[in-house]
Protein backbone atom coordinates (compact mmCIF):
# COMPACT_ATOMS: atom_id res chain seq x y z
CA UNK A 1 0.00 0.00 0.00
CA UNK A 2 1.20 3.49 -0.82
CA UNK A 3 1.79 5.84 2.06
CA UNK A 4 2.47 9.56 2.25
CA UNK A 5 3.26 12.27 4.77
CA UNK A 6 4.44 15.89 4.84
CA UNK A 7 7.51 16.90 6.86
CA UNK A 8 10.08 19.55 7.58
CA UNK A 9 13.72 19.05 6.68
CA UNK A 10 15.82 19.43 9.83
CA UNK A 11 19.31 18.72 8.48
CA UNK A 12 21.85 16.01 7.83
CA UNK A 13 24.01 13.89 10.10
CA UNK A 14 25.38 10.36 10.15
CA UNK A 15 24.65 7.26 12.19
CA UNK A 16 26.39 3.92 12.66
CA UNK A 17 24.88 0.56 11.80
CA UNK A 18 25.49 -2.46 14.03
CA UNK A 19 28.41 -3.68 11.95
CA UNK A 20 30.09 -0.28 12.06
CA UNK A 21 29.31 1.20 8.65
CA UNK A 22 28.46 4.88 8.62
CA UNK A 23 25.16 5.87 6.99
CA UNK A 24 24.60 9.50 5.93
CA UNK A 25 21.04 10.45 6.86
CA UNK A 26 18.66 13.38 6.50
CA UNK A 27 16.54 14.05 9.57
CA UNK A 28 12.94 14.96 8.71
CA UNK A 29 10.30 16.01 11.21
CA UNK A 30 7.37 14.20 9.59
CA UNK A 31 3.91 14.91 10.86
CA UNK A 32 1.65 15.13 12.73
CA UNK A 33 -0.49 15.60 9.64
CA UNK A 34 -4.26 15.82 9.65
CA UNK A 35 -6.36 14.45 6.83
CA UNK A 36 -8.72 16.99 5.27
CA UNK A 37 -10.67 16.21 2.15
CA UNK A 38 -10.87 12.73 0.69
CA UNK A 39 -11.35 12.86 -3.05
CA UNK A 40 -13.37 9.97 -4.42
CA UNK A 41 -14.06 8.44 -7.81
CA UNK A 42 -17.75 9.42 -7.72
CA UNK A 43 -17.25 13.03 -6.67
CA UNK A 44 -13.94 14.06 -8.21
CA UNK A 45 -13.10 11.45 -10.82
CA UNK A 46 -9.97 10.27 -8.99
CA UNK A 47 -8.88 9.07 -5.57
CA UNK A 48 -6.68 11.22 -3.34
CA UNK A 49 -6.26 12.55 0.19
CA UNK A 50 -5.38 16.05 1.32
CA UNK A 51 -2.89 16.27 4.17
CA UNK A 52 -2.24 19.38 6.28
CA UNK A 53 0.97 20.01 8.21
CA UNK A 54 2.77 22.70 10.24
CA UNK A 55 1.85 25.20 12.94
CA UNK A 56 0.32 28.55 12.03
CA UNK A 57 -1.31 31.38 13.98
CA UNK A 58 -5.07 31.40 13.48
CA UNK A 59 -5.06 35.06 12.40
CA UNK A 60 -2.76 34.26 9.47
CA UNK A 61 -5.17 31.79 7.87
CA UNK A 62 -7.28 33.38 5.16
CA UNK A 63 -11.04 33.00 5.36
CA UNK A 64 -11.61 30.69 2.36
CA UNK A 65 -9.00 28.27 3.68
CA UNK A 66 -10.48 28.52 7.18
CA UNK A 67 -13.81 27.41 5.76
CA UNK A 68 -12.15 24.38 4.20
CA UNK A 69 -10.57 23.36 7.52
CA UNK A 70 -13.79 23.98 9.48
CA UNK A 71 -15.67 21.61 7.17
CA UNK A 72 -13.63 18.72 8.62
CA UNK A 73 -13.50 20.14 12.16
CA UNK A 74 -9.69 20.12 12.46
CA UNK A 75 -7.17 22.72 13.67
CA UNK A 76 -5.53 25.10 11.19
CA UNK A 77 -2.21 24.12 9.64
CA UNK A 78 0.30 25.85 7.38
CA UNK A 79 0.61 23.58 4.34
CA UNK A 80 -1.93 21.50 2.44
CA UNK A 81 -0.76 18.89 -0.04
CA UNK A 82 -2.70 16.32 -1.99
CA UNK A 83 -1.51 12.75 -2.54
CA UNK A 84 -2.94 10.25 -5.00
CA UNK A 85 -2.66 6.91 -3.26
CA UNK A 86 -3.75 3.54 -4.60
CA UNK A 87 -6.02 2.82 -1.70
CA UNK A 88 -7.40 5.70 0.37
CA UNK A 89 -10.03 3.45 1.99
CA UNK A 90 -8.67 3.13 5.54
CA UNK A 91 -7.94 6.87 5.81
CA UNK A 92 -10.67 9.07 7.26
CA UNK A 93 -11.08 12.86 7.31
CA UNK A 94 -9.93 14.35 10.62
CA UNK A 95 -7.58 11.44 11.30
CA UNK A 96 -4.01 12.23 12.36
CA UNK A 97 -0.97 10.71 10.65
CA UNK A 98 2.39 10.38 12.39
CA UNK A 99 5.87 9.45 11.27
CA UNK A 100 5.21 5.79 12.08
CA UNK A 101 3.15 5.31 8.90
CA UNK A 102 6.57 4.41 7.45
CA UNK A 103 8.68 1.50 8.61
CA UNK A 104 12.39 0.86 8.64
CA UNK A 105 13.53 -0.34 5.22
CA UNK A 106 10.74 1.34 3.24
CA UNK A 107 11.74 2.96 -0.05
CA UNK A 108 10.47 6.50 -0.43
CA UNK A 109 10.50 9.43 -2.83
CA UNK A 110 11.07 12.83 -1.24
CA UNK A 111 10.01 16.00 -3.06
CA UNK A 112 10.77 19.55 -2.12
CA UNK A 113 11.71 22.90 -3.55
CA UNK A 114 15.44 23.01 -4.31
CA UNK A 115 17.76 25.77 -3.14
CA UNK A 116 17.57 28.78 -5.46
CA UNK A 117 20.82 29.68 -7.22
CA UNK A 118 19.42 32.69 -9.12
CA UNK A 119 20.27 33.48 -12.73
CA UNK A 120 23.19 31.14 -13.38
CA UNK A 121 25.50 30.79 -16.37
CA UNK A 122 25.72 27.64 -18.45
CA UNK A 123 28.88 26.45 -16.65
CA UNK A 124 27.20 26.32 -13.23
CA UNK A 125 23.76 25.43 -14.56
CA UNK A 126 24.62 22.71 -17.08
CA UNK A 127 28.18 21.79 -16.15
CA UNK A 128 29.69 23.04 -19.41
CA UNK A 129 33.43 23.65 -19.80
CA UNK A 130 35.00 27.08 -19.66
CA UNK A 131 37.59 28.48 -22.05
CA UNK A 132 41.18 29.33 -21.13
CA UNK A 133 41.46 32.31 -18.77
CA UNK A 134 44.85 33.51 -20.14
CA UNK A 135 47.27 33.12 -23.10
CA UNK A 136 45.40 35.78 -25.07
CA UNK A 137 42.09 33.93 -24.88
CA UNK A 138 38.98 36.13 -24.91
CA UNK A 139 36.61 33.18 -24.48
CA UNK A 140 36.02 32.54 -20.78
CA UNK A 141 32.56 31.53 -19.56
CA UNK A 142 30.21 32.10 -22.53
CA UNK A 143 27.72 29.43 -23.61
CA UNK A 144 29.51 28.97 -26.96
CA UNK A 145 28.01 28.36 -30.38
CA UNK A 146 24.24 28.70 -30.84
CA UNK A 147 24.24 26.04 -33.55
CA UNK A 148 24.30 25.94 -37.35
CA UNK A 149 23.90 29.01 -39.56
CA UNK A 150 21.61 29.32 -42.60
CA UNK A 151 19.72 26.15 -41.92
CA UNK A 152 17.72 26.18 -39.75
CA UNK A 153 18.65 29.87 -39.16
CA UNK A 154 17.23 29.73 -35.65
CA UNK A 155 18.34 28.39 -32.26
CA UNK A 156 17.05 24.88 -31.63
CA UNK A 157 14.63 24.33 -28.75
CA UNK A 158 16.21 23.01 -25.56
CA UNK A 159 19.60 24.66 -26.23
CA UNK A 160 21.44 24.81 -22.91
CA UNK A 161 21.71 28.49 -22.00
CA UNK A 162 21.97 30.63 -18.86
CA UNK A 163 18.82 31.10 -16.79
CA UNK A 164 17.15 30.55 -13.43
CA UNK A 165 18.74 27.65 -11.56
CA UNK A 166 17.18 25.93 -8.58
CA UNK A 167 14.06 27.05 -6.68
CA UNK A 168 11.99 24.47 -8.48
CA UNK A 169 10.35 21.23 -7.43
CA UNK A 170 12.75 18.30 -7.31
CA UNK A 171 12.10 14.68 -6.29
CA UNK A 172 14.81 12.42 -4.91
CA UNK A 173 13.83 8.87 -5.87
CA UNK A 174 14.11 5.55 -4.08
CA UNK A 175 15.65 6.60 -0.75
CA UNK A 176 15.69 4.20 2.18
CA UNK A 177 14.07 4.85 5.56
CA UNK A 178 16.83 4.07 8.06
CA UNK A 179 15.03 4.85 11.30
CA UNK A 180 11.59 5.88 12.52
CA UNK A 181 11.14 7.75 15.79
CA UNK A 182 7.39 7.83 16.43
CA UNK A 183 7.75 9.66 19.73
CA UNK A 184 9.44 12.73 18.25
CA UNK A 185 7.90 12.25 14.78
CA UNK A 186 11.30 11.89 13.17
CA UNK A 187 12.19 10.05 9.99
CA UNK A 188 15.82 9.30 9.16
CA UNK A 189 16.22 8.90 5.43
CA UNK A 190 19.42 7.70 3.80
CA UNK A 191 21.05 10.30 1.58
CA UNK A 192 20.30 13.90 0.69
CA UNK A 193 16.91 15.48 0.15
CA UNK A 194 16.07 18.57 -1.95
CA UNK A 195 15.72 21.99 -0.35
CA UNK A 196 17.26 24.05 2.45
CA UNK A 197 16.93 23.22 6.16
CA UNK A 198 13.47 24.07 7.48
CA UNK A 199 11.78 23.63 4.11
CA UNK A 200 8.65 21.55 3.64
CA UNK A 201 9.10 18.19 1.91
CA UNK A 202 6.57 15.55 0.98
CA UNK A 203 7.47 11.92 1.48
CA UNK A 204 5.74 9.21 -0.49
CA UNK A 205 6.22 5.48 -1.08
CA UNK A 206 8.61 5.12 -4.00
CA UNK A 207 7.32 4.66 -7.53
CA UNK A 208 10.27 2.31 -8.07
CA UNK A 209 9.55 0.05 -5.10
CA UNK B 1 19.43 22.04 15.49
CA UNK B 2 18.32 20.52 18.78
CA UNK B 3 16.63 17.66 16.99
CA UNK B 4 19.86 16.87 15.13
CA UNK B 5 21.73 16.80 18.47
CA UNK B 6 19.09 14.50 19.89
CA UNK B 7 19.49 12.05 17.00
CA UNK B 8 23.27 12.16 17.35
CA UNK B 9 23.09 11.69 21.11
CA UNK B 10 21.23 8.42 20.68
CA UNK B 11 23.93 7.06 18.40
CA UNK B 12 26.89 8.19 20.48
CA UNK B 13 28.74 6.09 23.06
CA UNK B 14 27.85 6.92 26.64
CA UNK B 15 31.37 6.37 27.91
CA UNK B 16 33.66 7.99 25.41
CA UNK B 17 37.23 6.70 25.70
CA UNK B 18 39.38 9.29 27.45
CA UNK B 19 42.82 10.04 25.98
CA UNK B 20 44.76 13.02 24.70
CA UNK B 21 46.86 13.84 21.66
CA UNK B 22 50.39 12.46 22.17
CA UNK B 23 49.26 9.52 24.29
CA UNK B 24 50.32 6.05 23.27
CA UNK B 25 47.16 3.99 23.00
CA UNK B 26 46.08 0.46 22.20
CA UNK B 27 42.88 0.40 20.12
CA UNK B 28 40.77 -2.75 20.27
CA UNK B 29 39.14 -3.11 16.83
CA UNK B 30 36.38 -5.60 16.09
CA UNK B 31 37.15 -7.52 12.93
CA UNK B 32 34.64 -9.83 11.27
CA UNK B 33 36.19 -12.72 9.35
CA UNK B 34 33.43 -14.69 7.66
CA UNK B 35 31.12 -15.47 10.55
CA UNK B 36 33.70 -15.25 13.32
CA UNK B 37 34.36 -12.02 15.15
CA UNK B 38 37.66 -11.27 16.85
CA UNK B 39 39.48 -8.31 18.37
CA UNK B 40 42.50 -6.84 16.62
CA UNK B 41 44.94 -4.46 18.31
CA UNK B 42 46.41 -1.30 16.87
CA UNK B 43 49.02 0.38 19.04
CA UNK B 44 50.62 3.75 18.47
CA UNK B 45 50.75 7.48 19.19
CA UNK B 46 47.58 9.58 18.86
CA UNK B 47 48.52 12.03 16.11
CA UNK B 48 45.36 14.13 16.13
CA UNK B 49 41.72 14.30 17.09
CA UNK B 50 39.29 15.76 14.59
CA UNK B 51 35.71 17.03 14.46
CA UNK B 52 33.21 16.72 17.27
CA UNK B 53 29.91 15.14 18.15
CA UNK B 54 29.17 11.93 16.34
CA UNK B 55 31.74 12.68 13.62
CA UNK B 56 34.64 12.75 16.09
CA UNK B 57 37.65 10.72 15.00
CA UNK B 58 41.26 10.17 15.98
CA UNK B 59 44.36 9.11 14.10
CA UNK B 60 46.91 6.66 15.50
CA UNK B 61 50.43 6.38 14.05
CA UNK B 62 52.84 3.53 14.51
CA UNK B 63 56.01 2.33 12.83
CA UNK B 64 55.49 -1.15 11.47
CA UNK B 65 58.66 -2.87 10.19
CA UNK B 66 60.24 0.46 9.34
CA UNK B 67 57.18 1.87 7.58
CA UNK B 68 54.91 4.49 9.14
CA UNK B 69 51.29 3.33 9.37
CA UNK B 70 48.42 5.62 10.28
CA UNK B 71 44.86 4.56 10.96
CA UNK B 72 41.90 6.84 11.62
CA UNK B 73 39.03 5.59 13.78
CA UNK B 74 35.61 7.17 14.40
CA UNK B 75 35.35 7.48 18.20
CA UNK B 76 31.70 6.43 18.29
CA UNK B 77 31.97 3.51 15.87
CA UNK B 78 30.83 0.18 17.30
CA UNK B 79 33.93 -1.33 15.65
CA UNK B 80 36.14 0.50 18.14
CA UNK B 81 35.64 -1.72 21.15
CA UNK B 82 37.96 -0.13 23.67
CA UNK B 83 40.91 2.27 23.83
CA UNK B 84 43.60 1.70 26.48
CA UNK B 85 46.09 4.44 27.32
CA UNK B 86 49.52 2.83 27.69
CA UNK B 87 51.61 5.96 28.15
CA UNK B 88 50.68 9.61 28.52
CA UNK B 89 52.54 12.03 26.27
CA UNK B 90 53.69 15.59 26.88
CA UNK B 91 53.02 17.67 23.78
CA UNK B 92 52.51 21.37 23.04
CA UNK B 93 50.46 21.01 19.89
CA UNK B 94 46.96 19.72 19.00
CA UNK B 95 48.16 18.06 15.79
CA UNK B 96 51.43 16.14 15.82
CA UNK B 97 51.95 16.14 12.06
CA UNK B 98 55.65 16.91 12.62
CA UNK B 99 56.13 13.28 13.71
CA UNK B 100 55.67 12.17 10.10
CA UNK B 101 58.96 13.68 9.01
CA UNK B 102 60.97 12.18 11.83
CA UNK B 103 62.46 8.77 12.47
CA UNK B 104 63.99 7.01 15.43
CA UNK B 105 64.55 8.91 18.63
CA UNK B 106 63.45 12.24 17.13
CA UNK B 107 59.97 10.82 16.60
CA UNK B 108 59.57 10.10 20.29
CA UNK B 109 57.01 11.94 22.43
CA UNK B 110 58.10 12.89 25.96
CA UNK B 111 56.23 11.27 28.79
CA UNK B 112 53.85 13.33 30.91
CA UNK B 113 54.30 12.57 34.58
Amino acid sequence: MKKAIIGKKIGMTQIFTENGTVVPVTVIEAGPCTILQKKTMENDGYEAVQLAFGDIKDKNVVKPVKGHYDKYGVGYKRTIREFRLDDCGPLESGQELKADVFEIGDKVDVSGKSKGKGYAGSIKRHGQQRGPMAHGSKYHRSPGSMGTSASPSRVLKGKKLPGQMGNKNVTALNLEVVKVDAENNLLLIKGAVPGPKGSVVSIKSSVKA
Amino acid sequence: MDLIKKVEQENMKENKPQFKVGDTVRVHVRVIEGKRERIQMFEGVVLKKQHGGINESFTVRKISSGVGVERTFPVHSPKVDQVDVIRKGKVRRAKLNYLRGRVGKAAKVKERV
